[in-house]
Formats: structure tokens, sequence, C-alpha cells
């Protein structure tokens, strides 16, 4: 936002009261966030408790022991590789043709573009509870037995929408003259599509991707209705308040938060590099900077072909 | 534009087309048709186009759906009150901490929402560290109770979908050209006329978009009324999941299923109508 | 590119909203495969209720031993280190892979359901399901593998009366019990002062707001049944109207808290609720001394939780091997010690009755009273007031779960 620019109005300077509202809304945004983290702090706190029995809730004293044996429960290590691993495969699978279809939606025109435009819509706005209802439904008229494939599938479906429409508002923004810079130098579409469509939008796809890894893992009542007798990490933990949820629980919870956290501080680390300013929102990226290194050595490469 | 292979863009449609119908479209259908039909496990289930099974469960269920929709309803407009100060402030003042704050936001949901909720019912126990010492100093009356009470289901509802309402919120707002503000304040409008006539009719396909975001999932949600309700809480979610699990009584709990889309369908198109729809297609441009 | 990047954020919360969508001859052919397709129905599996031996023998005569086995169970039915697995595999060599997958007895029917009903395998080879309307269930539809007494040699040299041949697996056809519990009341004794004997207590506006009952149909109906002073294993729709109409008062005028599952052992350990319905296992492990439990003067539910192997299993041998081997008393001792519920095999109590006089320290306490403990090994008064649940035909559930399951939704 530009400073003020001083003016001869009859109408005295604004800013000091709006400096006041300022740091009044500052301060809520402040709470705000604090609030939110409350939480999150108990959880990671009561990671360190050195509680005896079942019970973790009331203070106990410090200790690191818990993370000392984070793994000693078998099935609790066996849904959080459960998790990881689907997280894993539906990204891979959702990330493939979710960028496909924002690819298409982005840029050409067909028919049935509007229909792919509403299953998208629907499929965000649909509450979980009947897309897993509906799932089950059909898994058991069917007979299909539930398990690690149906949890796969299932997760791959809720998130394709997303990554779509990442890639897709990526793509919109693209100047296509820059691939038909390189056409006219020879490339053929696959080799466009890999050195020139490709780095532009994957920022959008990278968006996409994370996004995806995080619905997935975080996932609960779709997961629930499709798992058959296959935990994950969220049904364990829903599963494990019955009897008392043991720390390494919350251990683990500390654990994604952390990992979490450094993984997009570093995404953001490497993406400041590449922006221009502040000031109009950080749009200026790859995108739109048809002289960036990137996009240039690909037109070359692909001209050489 | 130089000429593309006609068939390229359904073939880059059709892993994603597919396997939506199959996975989304499909069940949908089944779970209609499955809610026609009678029968039980034992005896199976066989289509007779039994519409009782709507009327009898929205005779017997009908206020679930109505408190469900009302808790939705009261988290939708916390998240939207307790959204758009932070957002404003984020988009307007942030400043080069605009990522940050941002950022800071929407740090807890790094956490799973599972354990989040777990987390928030450890925070609200009646003897815990935050009521137990509110209680022995006399602040709140001895037989007070957070937990288990509608306000702990509405709280968690808000908490665990506020980033659905702030980011649409903050976006809209972040794309408004602060000369238009600072063209208000120098045309001698005041604080109140400024929000009313300037931000607020800017930012409304953000609201619309959070709106949506936060009141149709909300709404459907069981899981925090599980862990944080009472009996007197229980919200059609619950219901459809016993239904399912408990009882496998299908056909009552697919047509609970596809009443409370259709509802919430019928929500979203009333509510994009009021607003008009050019409004929602510029909610993000 | 970041998550706070608005091109992102644009493109996340773009709901839009087509014009021109599915053509409507499109929608309806679309809607007419899909009918059809679900018009089939979903086949009903008929039931058997007698286990012939040819039967038995048909099974078993392809079954052979393999050495592995897959086993689901309850969480906190086994020792954190698994020794008892440990024992077993070391005696047997069979391998055990053990999961506590089961959390509550419906939703677990529910899981196992459709791959049963396809003839498909459930990646189990036993499971401990609880005797009640989804046992039966499994029974009616021919889940259960029939069981081959040849094999349970210590079954039926070890195991006690009580649990041989019960109401709901007469002969011990399909199952063997695991490990029995009294359902009764717990209370936490740092927020009640009174002595806690009955169920009325339970219905005491009182402690209005601090009582919690469970939410298991067939639990609730149990306590109703008994307020009214109704034998609940002889009790006629008509019994559970009134008990029903007992509980929604009880509901309706505050007085119950929650409807809990397993978590009341969370509840009532932190002073949420003061009173509640709660499993005796559950309160013997706690290690807080405030929290007592009691076996109402109305009466307690005795449940059991029972081994059966489904039909599909790729182990059964190997299974019946364990389930027999378990009712060794040197074998039982250390689970029971452990579980702290009821052992059906009664020899154990002098087991650990000798270990205690060896033991020294904090373990002779901990095992003199277990040994003496009336919750792992009730005295004849007690079993007297125990009774089981009823035993209900399909007919007689969906009447049941008619009129006792909308009270814990808030109907």
């Amino acid at each position: 936002m530009m400073p003020p620019r001083p003016r001869a109005s009859k109408r005295p300077l604004a800013v000091p009261r709006r400096g006041r509202r300022v740091a009044g809304l500052h301060i809520y945004t402040l709470l705000l966030i604090a609030w939110l983290l409350l939480p999150i702090v108990i959880m990671m706190m009561f990671g360190f408790n050195d509680t005896r029995g079942k019970q973790n809730f009331r203070w106990e004293g410090f200790t690191l022991r818990w993370y000392r044996h984070v793994f000693d429960k078998d099935d609790l290590t066996a849904a959080v590789v459960n998790s990881l691993t689907i997280a894993l495969f539906s990204t891979l699978v959702t990330t493939v043709i979710g960028t496909f279809a924002g690819l298409a939606l982005g840029r050409y025109r067909f028919r049935g573009k509007g229909a792919m435009n509403l299953l998208l819509f629907l499929t965000i706005s649909c509450p979980e509870i009947v897309m897993g209802a509906s799932l089950l439904s059909m898994f058991v008229t069917l007979t299909v037995p539930r398990g690690y494939l149906t949890i796969l599938v299932a997760h791959v479906m809720f998130s394709i929408a997303f990554v779509a429409v990442t890639v897709r508002a990526r793509v919109v923004r693209l100047d296509p003259a820059l691939e038909e810079a390189a056409q006219d130098l020879g490339a053929g579409p696959w080799t466009r599509f890999r050195l020139v469509t490709l780095p532009m939008i994957m920022p959008g796809v990278a968006a996409g991707a994370l996004l995806a890894f995080v619905l997935s893992i975080d996932d609960y009542v779709i997961t629930s209705f499709t798992s058959g007798a296959t935990v994950t990490f969220p049904l364990w933990i829903y599963g494990s308040t019955r009897t008392g949820m043991p720390p390494q629980v919350n251990v683990i919870g500390t654990l994604i938060f952390v990992v979490g956290v450094l993984i997009t501080v570093v995404i953001a680390r490497r993406s400041v590099r590449v922006r221009t300013s502040p000031a109009d929102g950080g749009g200026a990226d790859l995108a739109e900077r048809p002289n960036s290194p990137t996009v240039s050595r690909g037109i070359r490469r692909s001209c050489r072909r | 534009m130089a000429r593309r292979g006609r068939f390229t863009p359904y073939l880059m449609i059709l892993p994603s087309g597919l396997w939506l119908t199959a996975l989304f479209v499909i069940p949908l259908v089944v779970m209609v048709s499955l809610s026609l039909q009678t029968g039980n496990l034992i005896d199976g289930f066989r289509q007779t186009l039994h519409w009782q099974n709507y009327t009898e469960s929205l005779d017997t269920y009908g206020d679930k759906f109505v408190r469900s929709l009302w808790y939705g309803l009261l988290a939708t407009v916390a998240c939207l009150v307790l959204s758009y100060p932070a957002a404003y402030w984020i988009a307007f003042r942030g400043g080069h901490t605009k990522s940050t704050y941002l950022f800071l936001l929407l740090l807890p949901y790094f956490v799973p929402f599972v354990l989040r909720t777990v987390s928030w019912k450890l925070v609200l126990t009646d003897n815990g560290q935050i009521l137990g010492p509110l209680r022995d100093h006399g602040l709140v009356p001895a037989g007070f109770h957070v937990l288990d009470t509608g306000f702990a289901v509405v709280s968690g509802l808000a908490y665990n979908f506020l980033p659905f309402m702030v980011l649409p919120i903050y976006v809209a707002l972040e794309r408004i050209d602060p000369r238009l503000v600072e063209a208000a304040y120098d045309l001698y409008a005041s604080r109140t006329q400024v929000f009313g006539r300037v931000l607020l009719p800017l930012s409304l396909p953000g609201v619309f978009a959070g709106v949506v975001m936060t009141f149709v999932p909300a709404s459907a949600d069981y899981v925090n009324a599980e862990v944080l309700g009472g009996p007197r809480n229980t919200m059609i979610g619950n219901v459809i999941q016993s239904e399912y699990f408990g009882n496998s009584a299908y056909p009552v709990a697919s047509a609970l299923s596809f009443v409370l889309m259709a509802i919430l369908l019928l929500g979203i198109v009333i509510y994009a109508r009021a607003l008009g729809t050019r409004g929602v297609l510029e909610a993000a441009g | 590119m970041t998550i706070t990047d608005p091109a992102f954020l644009r493109g996340l919360v773009r709901p839009r909203m087509a014009r021109s969508t599915v053509s409507r001859r499109q929608a309806v052919q679309l809607l007419g495969a899909g009918l059809a397709l679900a018009a089939c129905g979903i086949e009903g599996q008929g039931g058997q209720e007698k286990v012939s031996q040819t039967d038995v023998q048909r099974y078993w005569s392809s079954k052979a031993r393999t050495g592995r086995l897959s086993w689901a169970n309850w969480p906190g039915y086994m020792q954190d280190d698994h020794e008892t697995i440990k024992a077993f595999e070391k005696a047997t060599g069979i391998k055990v892979s053990y999961k506590e997958v089961i959390q509550e007895t419906g939703p677990w029917f529910g899981k196992i359901q459709a791959p049963l009903a396809a003839g498909q395998s459930i990646g189990f080879d036993l499971m401990v399901m609880t005797n009640g309307i989804q046992l039966e269930k499994c029974r009616q539809l021919g889940y259960l593998a029939p069981l081959d007494r040849s094999r349970l040699g210590n079954f039926a040299a070890h195991a006690g009366p009580g649990f041989k041949n019960p109401p709901w697996d007469p002969g011990n056809s399909f199952t063997v019990p695991y490990q029995s519990g009294i359902t009764g009341i717990a209370y936490n004794t740092r927020y009640v002062k009174d002595e806690i004997t009955s169920i009325a207590q339970l219905f005491d506006p009182a402690y209005s707001g601090k009582i919690g009952m469970m939410g298991d149909s067939q639990e609730l109906g149990n306590f109703g049944m008994f307020l009214l002073g109704v034998d609940p294993e002889k009790s006629t729709p008509a019994d559970w109207e009134r008990a029903a109409a007992k509980l929604r008062e009880q509901r309706d005028k505050g007085i119950v808290r929650k409807y809990y599952n397993q978590d009341y052992v969370d509840a009532v350990s932190k002073g949420d609720v003061w009173l509640t319905m709660a499993w005796s296992g559950d309160v013997y492990s706690l290690t807080s001394p405030d929290v007592r439990f009691v076996v109402p003067k109305e009466g307690g539910t005795l449940w059991t939780d029972n081994m059966c192997i489904p039909k599909t299993a790729e182990n059964p041998v190997d299974a019946m091997t364990l389930m027999d081997w378990l009712y060794m008393p040197a074998n039982n001792a250390p689970l029971t010690e452990f579980v702290n519920y009821i052992t059906p095999v009664p020899a154990t109590k002098q087991i650990v009755a000798a270990d205690a006089a060896k033991a020294t320290g904090n373990d002779r306490r901990d095992l003199t009273r277990l040994s003496t403990s009336p919750l792992v090994f009730p005295s004849e008064t007690d079993l007297a007031r125990l009774r089981y649940y009823r035993r209900l035909t399909q007919a007689e559930e969906t009447k049941y779960q008619g009129v006792f399951g909308p009270i814990t939704k808030g109907s």
C-alpha cells in the first residue's frame, strides 16, 4: 500500500485516527492467531507430559520419554505409515490427472467444458459425509471390499478438483505467445509442454500437489466411510480417544506440524527470490516475465529438436 | 493461435472426468437408488421405490436437520465476524508482513483435523487448565461447563472451518485497489461509509465464496458434535453415520444423506441467485 | 509460489457456476444407467441356526496349519509388549499379527459385513466380538466358522462352568469366551461424597448434568430395565417401552450429560461427570484411586467378548490353536494380570495368588489386589445379580433398536 501523499485539502489528515484504529485491528489479529494456536500449543505441551496412566490431561512433569518411544505402538506406527503412503500415492495420481484437467479447462474450448466445470464445483462444495456415504453405498451394492485401495481412490477423487482449479487459475493468466514461439521454432507438442508450459505452471502444480497431500493426510470423514478395516492416522486418533489417547499421538502431531511448517517456510523462501515487488500482490512470477532465463532456456532447447 | 490437436483437450480431460464420474456421480446415483429400497442385511435389500424412507426419516430426524443448519449458520456467522477484521488488517495494513500473518493464521491447520478437535476437548474440559482456575476463583458458577453443550460444538465448528472463510475474504480484499479507499476518504466519506459502500460490496464475491465453503461442511459435520457435544447437540451427520455403521440401515441413511445434499445445494443456488451469478464469476477472476 | 500466493488462493476459492451444463437428455441417460445398475439391490444372505457334525467336518477337512495368523482385537486387551503373544509364538512356532482394530461392535460389524457377504477374506483369522446383536447377526448370516471341538481340549478342561454353553451360542458352536466383564457404575469420590449403590442414583436430579450413560442400545436398555426391576433376559417389548420412557425422562430433565461409548473413563477421571455406567476392567486399570466401581443392587450386565473365526479366514487351524492355548491357566494368568477383566479360566485365580505370595513390594501389592478383587473374580452373590443381554431375533432387533436407538440421538 502506498504511503499517503501530502495533499492540500481542508480535511485534517486522517492518518493519526487510522493509526489508532490500525493498532486495534492489529491487536485483534494477533489475539485471533493466539486463539487459533491455543489447542495446538496444548497438544504440543502434552507431548512432553510425564504421565503414568492412560489419561493424559493433568500436567505431571516434563519428559522427553515419548519422543524416544514414539514408534513403540506398532499399530499407531502402521496407521501413520498408511496415511503417509496413501497421501503420497494419491498426490501423485491427482497431480498428474488434475494438472492435465486444469490445462484443458484453462486453455481450450470444447464440448463438455461447462459440465466439467460444474462437476469440479460440485466436488469441492459437496459435503464430505455425502461423498463418503455415497461411496459406501456403491461399494456395498457392488460388494467391493473396503480397504487400502478404496481409501486411495476416494482420496484421489476429492482432490482432483482442487488441483485442477489451482492449475486452471495459473494457466488462464499465461501468455500463449510463449508456446507459439516454441512451436514456431519447431518444437513438437510434448517438447513444448515439457520445456515451456510445465515450468510456467509449476508453481500452480506445486501448490495443487501440496494441497492434495494435506487434504489426504488430514481426511477423516470420507476415509472412515471407505476404510473397511484399514486404519489411517486420523482414524487411529479418533479410535484412541475412547480408551485414552497416548502421548505418542501428541508427539506425532507435533512432528507433522513442524515438518509442515518447515516445508512451507522453505517454499516461501525460494519463491521470494522470484518475486518482483510485494506491491502488486506478488503476482509477478515466471509466467509474466518472458525474459526469465528458465523460459528462454526452454524455448532454446525446444528448437534443437 | 496455432492449431492444436482436436482431441487434445478431450484426452487431457478424460482421466479426471472418468475418475470423477465413476467415483462421484455414480455413487450418488447408487445412493439415491439405495434410498428407495427396503430390507435388511439378512434378507437383502430390494428396490421397491419405498418413498416412506424419506417421509419417515424426516419425521423422526427432521429436528436434527434444523439443528444442523442452525449450528452451521451460527458457525458461519461467527467465522465471518471473526475473519473479516483480520483479513482486512492483513490485506491493507500487512505490508511486507502479509504473508507471515497469513501463514500464522493458517498454521494450526497443519495439525490433523481430528487431533485439533480432540485438543479443543482437552482445553474445554471442566477441570482443566482453563476452566479449573476460573471455577476455583469463583469467576464461573460451580455447575458451569462448556463441554457437551451447543456452544462447544459451534465453537469447534467455527474454529475448524475458519480458514475457508478467511482465505476467500482476504483474496477479495487484497485485490481492491487501495486508491479507491483513499479516494473515498478524500471525498469526505466516514469510516462506516467507506466500509459499507466501498469495501463490503467489492469484497462480496469473497464473502460469498467463504460463506458457501464454510456453511456447507459445517452443517454436515459430525465429528465436532460427537467429540464436543452432548445428546441434545446431535447433528444430522451423527445420525447418518450411526445409521450406516451402527444399524446397517442403508436405505434410511442414504435417504438422509440425499436430503442433506439437496438442502445444501438448494441453499447455494438460492444464495448465488440472491447475490447475482455475475458476482460469483468475479469471485476469483 | 506459497500457500499465500493470491493466484493460488484465487484458484482455490473459485466456485464457478457454469451456465451451460449437462444437457437434459444426457442427464436422463446417465440417471437411467445408474438406476439400472443400482436396481439390482443387495443380495440377502440366509442364515443357519443349528450346526451339524457334517458341517463342521466339511469346513475343517480342507484346512491345514500354515504357521501364521492375524488377530483383530479391542484396545487394552493385550499387554503393551505383547507378552502373551510372544509366549504363544515361542511355544507353537506360529507367527501372530496382532491389531487393535475393533473400537465398537457396531462399526466393526459394518466393516466386515461386505467382504464376508461376498465370501472374501477380511484380513483376519481371529476376531473378538461381544455377545449381542452383531454377533447374533454373524451367526445368522453364516459369517462364522463352526468350531472343531476336537481341537478345544484345554477349553473343555479348564473353562469355568458359566462360560461353557452360553445362551447366545449353545454348545460353543462358533465362539469361546476371551474375557468377560461387568457393566456397573463408576463414580469419582473426589466429587461424590455419598455411597453409591444403586442405579436409581443415576437418575437422581441431585447429580443433574453430571451423569454419564452408555450409548450402546443394549447396555442402555438393560440399565433402564434394571431400574424397573425387570429381568432383561426375559423382557417383553412392553418392558422396553417402559424402560425407554424412563431413560427419555432422564435425558430430557438434563440429568444425563452425555452418552459415552468407551470414553467415559476419560470423563469420569477428569470430573466432567461424577457417576457413569462403566465396565469393570476399565475402572480397575485406572491408576487414580479416586474412581470406584460398584455392581448396583438392582443388577448389572455381564457381557462376554468372544473369540470367533470368520468363515473366510485363511489360517483357521492356527486360530483354533491360539484359542485353545489361551485356556491353559498358566498361559491365561499373565493376560488376566494385565487386562483385569473376568477370565473364563477360574484356575487363574490360584496362579495369581501364588505369584502374589512370591512377589515383593509394588508387584506383591498389585497381584494381591488382583487375586482378591471382586471385579476380576466375582463372588457368587455378585454373579447372581448379573444378567446378560436379551437374545434378539431379526424382527425383535429392529423393534429393540427402534425403541432405544433414538434416545441417544436426542429424539
